[in-house]
């Protein structure tokens, strides 16, 4: 079984109100290195098979007509999740 | 008698007070069904607020893929008037029948007060019985008001004369230029965040010159989408 991840994020440009409410809460909480947020959304898409460039072709388009707004959003990644597989044993570690 | 269809979603929240602000204007209101690709015959279509799907994904997003939405986006094509109020607005800038989206309040807090609003074009499909610079006011009431487009966008929309209603008094959720809503380009669809089909009989309505609850601003939409059929 396959993964493909996509990840959605507010436009530069787009005042992120979610994103400014977590920065404004982290210096309460003691992190007060962090200068600025930008929250974003992750979608991980299932295959049955593996992740094949067609496979990565359909979930960029997807990730362009469904899961995104480009009025508001820009899709800054699509991959396998393998290709991350460092990352992703990481934050098990850290979990 | 003229027909106007008010569409349903999984998680619409208005559809029946949109029909009984269509039956008290003195048209028919006729319930159309996201699933159905069909219209039914009616001579406009109003997409109530509510949550759509949730508004899981973004507002709007999923419902633009509901059968009904293609024949709305065919029809609004050919001219039918088209009327997308709050969430329904949300869907017709998803199904990119106007431009811009709408992004969390700039606040973070849900809203709901009794909205003034300046009326900037009384010659839409859906403001004829409207003053040109009439304050009217009716509910406003989301999570997701926050109208946002590039400043490309926002210069076009103005300079075309499609800015329909901006916030007066107060701009309660941070959109740009204080739009409340705006139009396409022939003026037959519009969208707005505020609730028209909210302030349509007196007891139920906004506090307004007559007394409290006494606002009935909101009735004159579904008046002038009828005159604009007979015309």
């Amino acid at each position: 079984m396959g993964r493909v991840v996509v990840d959605v994020m507010p436009k530069p440009e787009i005042l992120d109100p979610q994103g400014k409410a977590v920065a404004g809460a982290l210096p309460r909480l003691g992190f007060g290195q962090f200068t600025s947020v930008r929250q974003g959304k992750r979608f991980e898409l299932e295959v049955d098979g593996p992740v094949t460039p067609e496979v990565l072709a359909a979930a960029a388009e997807a990730a362009t007509q469904v899961l995104s707004n480009p009025v508001i959003e820009d899709v800054v990644r699509v991959a396998d999740s393998e290709a991350d597989a460092a990352g992703t044993v990481l934050s098990e570690g850290l979990a | 008698m003229t027909k106007i269809g008010v569409v349903t979603f999984p998680g619409t929240l208005d559809d029946r007070d949109a029909a009984r602000a269509v039956r008290l204007a003195g048209a028919e209101p006729v319930a159309l069904w996201h699933a159905d690709a069909d219209l039914r015959g009616v001579d406009a279509v109003v997409l109530p607020g509510g949550f759509s799907y949730g508004d899981y994904l973004r507002a709007g997003a999923i419902s633009r893929f509901a059968p009904v939405m293609g024949e709305v986006v065919d029809a609004a094509g050919k001219g039918m008037p088209v009327l997308g109020i709050c969430n329904g607005f949300q869907v017709l800038t998803e199904a990119h029948l106007l431009p811009g989206s709408m992004i969390k309040n700039d606040h973070l807090h849900f809203v709901c007060r009794e909205q003034v609003l300046s009326v900037e074009r009384a010659d839409t499909a859906w403001t004829t019985e409207y003053a040109l610079g009439e304050r009217i006011t009716i509910p406003l009431k989301n999570q997701d008001g926050q109208y946002v487009a590039d400043e490309h966008t926002l210069d076009e929309l103005e300079g075309e004369g499609r800015v329909v209603f901006r916030y007066e008094d107060v701009n309660p959720n941070g959109s740009r230029r204080g739009i409340a809503g705006i139009s396409n380009a022939k003026g037959n669809v519009v969208g707005l965040m505020p609730h028209p089909e909210h302030a349509v009989e007196a007891g139920f309505g906004p506090d307004g010159a007559r007394g409290p609850r006494s606002g009935t601003d909101g009735l004159r939409f579904f008046t002038s989408v009828m005159r604009a059929l007979v015309s």
